[in-house]
């Protein structure tokens, strides 16, 4: 008993420095930034030695969601969830595409595999300048046809001002309301299957009843502004997106080929001699063993997509709504504008919605180490 | 071994011989010398040719010339903040003249207060006493200004001009008239590169629009940012808008001033560095390689900027710094800097020979037209407004509704206390 409490103690004095270090300069300086947010360190003076600092609650955060001048962080709010769902869509879809296909082992895997995953290995600001040439109006993408003999595009890939899906903020609330009522239908239908009276009490009625709510009463939930302002999927930002997703299909390649390797031959064959067609196989068998890796590329996919800066500084600058992104806007806000307590509100924004993601993974996580 | 030695000995005996005389000349001053700014590219060679005559006067000190690049100062400036407010400030920075130094870095308490050095240089003679109010506060003078640029400049090429059958406009509905004419040549009438010119090209609007006395009253806080002026001016800039090209958020300001250059525009309006640009980089000549206009409806008014540097406190290296500072006032200095900047000098006695014709046209229409601060470039306004206006065009330019523009202006203004 003696010699094992030593042995705690020991580990605790071992782990007490980088739990200070730790605690200091990540959860401290997270408390700080929360602080900040709630007082109204910005304008004239905001600078000095010792600046004034007065505590005003919420009011950063009301205006940036509701308030006027809040508008660009609201559009570039839209920007990243299109960008991170576009992002996510395309970087595991292609690396897990190309991932099959070497994993068929076809001539020369090894020279394919460095090839593709080459682009990891550029930081963002060499790749945006490359693909800012590219994608420039009248050059690059836009010239290709004319070699073939075609008319050259002019597409306008980074400065495009046309917008898609666009959805009035006025409405964000019920929009919201109808998405958590969509969710839970969906969530319910699919555990019907499992246990009906559970999915039925939980889930479906819950969800129907706030859909059907939003649909007759919907009036009675406040619009968020007092004027119509429209943001949507901007056009620009395809240029962004196609940039990212070649950076980093590469790397999603590789985990899930080492995902595909390491799933045992016998397993394959037997698969095989039940009668599996190969699309079949990766259907049924590979990609459902591979699903740890796939929630893992998902969380680090959606976290570079949410402090997303330099690739979108580097390709159209720090000022273009079109292809806005709140880290950006946090940037520029903090030290351009000096608005210190704003800055700091959306840094507090995207460090919650990271939460969002990682919180329910880890929470998951130990779940699963529990039950083993 | 020995005979290197030897060697070496006597070529330096040699440079000590010839070095004294000058050397006596010299300062002593020891150290490095850290300037601040975001003079790159073009721009670059003006501030060279400064630090020349530095080093000429101080041979002893190393300059280190630590600049930012990014038009405007968009990026120098943030860099700037995050040394400032970590405790590395440079010896010496550049900073635009006006609320941009005194709304930000004053007002912080930050500057050390140059009136000695402007009564010992005997500079509050040399400089218009407008322009000092300007740089100063009741409690002190804060920076020594280098340069004036003028921001409401249109800018062409003759030879394209009498190609497309059309004249460089007085009013903006000149412009109109011969923007469609442009149009149906398919020729873009007027250049536009990313968001900060945008800034630019408004301001030069919106004096069009409401005139310099409400320009003036609008920052003094007089006149209302909702009143109708200044929506009327948001409508003006919105037209306008419509006849530049749409790839404008992807180009720089010289990409735009090229497309003039390459005959794919009709007009820019840009400051007058762009002068120096198409001067210096593209060798052409005033007059004949391009033309300039004042920006429609603005004619009799000259919209200013003015570059300065200023002494920190707590600078590393503070002698220095006071000697680079007598440099960029002195009568040489400004003379050898603007002309290859492609600006005026602040200075009342600058030898108006050494400028080229466009510069001499400006330092006559300094001297006689009415002045009024630029916003885009920090005279007018402190950066929380300038910061907060950048994203207002942003959405402007994306929604296009003057309206909203110009509420959001209104409660911007009652942030940063205007």
């Amino acid at each position: 008993m003696r010699e094992a409490s030593r042995d705690k103690w020991k580990a605790f004095l071992t782990l007490l420095p980088s739990m200070i270090l730790i605690g200091v300069f990540v959860y401290g300086f997270i408390g700080n930034t929360i602080w900040t947010s709630m007082t109204d360190w910005g304008g004239v003076g905001s600078l000095a030695l010792v600046p004034e600092k007065n505590f005003v609650g919420l009011e950063n955060y009301i205006d940036l969601f509701t308030g006027f001048l809040g508008s660009g962080f609201r559009q570039d709010l839209v920007n990243a969830v299109y960008y991170s769902v576009m992002l996510l869509a395309g970087a595991v879809g292609l690396g897990m595409f190309i991932a099959i296909l070497l994993d068929q082992k076809p001539k020369g895997e090894d020279v394919l595999r460095t090839i593709f995953l080459y682009p990891m290995s550029l930081s963002f600001i060499v790749s945006g300048t490359i693909w800012r040439w590219l994608l420039a109006p009248q050059g690059g993408v836009n010239v290709l046809p004319k070699y073939f003999g075609f008319d050259p595009l002019n597409f306008k890939w980074l400065s495009s001002q046309s917008a898609v899906l666009v959805f009035n903020w006025q409405d964000i609330l019920r929009i919201l309301v109808s998405f958590a009522a969509f969710i839970l239908i969906l969530t319910g239908v699919y555990m019907l299957r499992k246990d009906q009276s559970k999915a039925i009490k939980r889930w479906l009625v819950p969800g129907i009843a706030l859909g059907a709510f939003v649909w007759l009463f919907g009036d009675i939930i406040p619009s968020a502004l007092f004027m119509e302002e429209e943001h949507g999927f901007n056009l620009a930002t395809l240029g962004i997106i196609i940039a990212t997703i070649w950076q980093y299909s590469g790397y999603t390649m590789a985990l899930y080929l080492a995902g595909f390797n390491g799933i045992s031959q016998d397993l394959r064959d037997a698969a095989m001699l039940d009668g599996a067609s190969q699309a079949g196989y990766y259907r049924h068998v590979a990609i459902p063993m591979l699903k740890p890796i796939t929630i893992s590329a998902v969380i680090i996919l959606s976290h570079i997509s949410l402090k997303m800066f330099d690739l979108i500084f580097a390709m159209t600058g720090p000022d273009n709504a079109a292809t806005g992104h709140p880290a950006l806007t946090m940037y520029l806000t903090t030290f351009r504008a000096n608005d210190f307590a704003k800055g700091a509100a959306i840094a507090i924004v995207l460090f919650l919605i990271a939460a969002m993601f990682i919180v329910p993974y880890l929470i998951g996580q130990y779940r699963q180490r529990g039950r083993r | 071994m020995k005979k290197v030695f030897a060697k070496m000995l006597i070529v330096f005996a040699a440079a000590l011989l010839i070095g004294a005389p000058q050397a006596a000349q010299a300062s002593d001053l020891k150290g490095d010398l850290e300037i601040f700014s975001w003079w790159a590219g073009d721009e670059g060679p003006a501030l060279a040719a400064l630090i020349d005559i530095y080093k000429k006067q101080n041979p002893g000190v190393n300059v280190i010339n630590a600049t930012v690049t990014g038009g405007s100062g968009v990026n120098a400036k943030a860099v700037l903040k995050t040394r400032m407010l970590g405790g590395e400030p440079p010896d010496s920075f550049q900073v635009h003249a006006g609320q941009e130094l005194i709304g930000t870095w004053v007002k912080a308490d930050r500057m050390e207060d140059l009136t000695p050095l402007f009564k010992e240089q005997g500079w509050l003679d040399v400089f218009p006493e407008g322009l000092i109010k300007l740089i100063g506060t009741e409690n002190g003078i804060w920076s020594v200004p280098v340069n004036i640029h003028r921001s409401n400049v249109m800018w062409y090429v003759p030879a394209n001009l009498k190609k497309w059958g059309i004249e460089a406009p007085k009013t903006w509905d000149d412009f109109f008239a011969a923007a469609e004419k442009l149009k149906a040549q398919g020729i873009v009438p007027l250049a536009l590169a990313q968001n900060w010119t945008a800034n630019h090209l408004w301001e030069s609007v919106a004096l069009a629009s409401m005139g310099p006395d409400n320009w003036d009253a609008l920052w003094a806080g007089s006149l209302s940012f909702d009143s109708p002026e200044v929506v009327k001016a948001w409508e003006l800039f919105g037209k306008v808008l419509q006849y530049t090209n749409s790839d404008a958020s992807s180009l720089s300001w010289q990409q735009a001033t090229d497309m003039v250059l390459d005959g794919r525009a009709a007009f820019n309006i840009m400051g007058d560095w762009a002068a120096g640009y198409m001067t210096t980089t593209k060798k052409l000549m005033p007059g004949k390689g391009y033309g300039w206009v004042p920006s429609p409806g603005t004619s009799g008014e000259f919209m200013f900027l003015a570059d300065s540097f200023g002494l920190p406190k707590g600078a590393p290296h503070r002698d220095n710094a006071l000697a680079w500072l007598k440099v960029l006032g002195s009568r040489e200095g400004s003379d050898t800097f603007n002309p290859l900047k492609g600006s005026i000098s602040a200075r009342k006695d600058s030898d108006l020979s050494k400028y080229n014709d466009y510069l001499k046209s400006a330092a006559k229409d300094w001297a006689g037209d009415r002045v009024v601060g630029s916003l885009a470039h920090g005279v007018a306004a402190n950066e929380t407004f300038m910061g907060g206006f950048a994203s207002i065009m942003e959405m402007f330019l994306k929604s296009k509704n003057p309206q909203a523009a110009s509420k959001a202006c209104a409660q911007l203004a009652k942030k940063a206390g205007i």
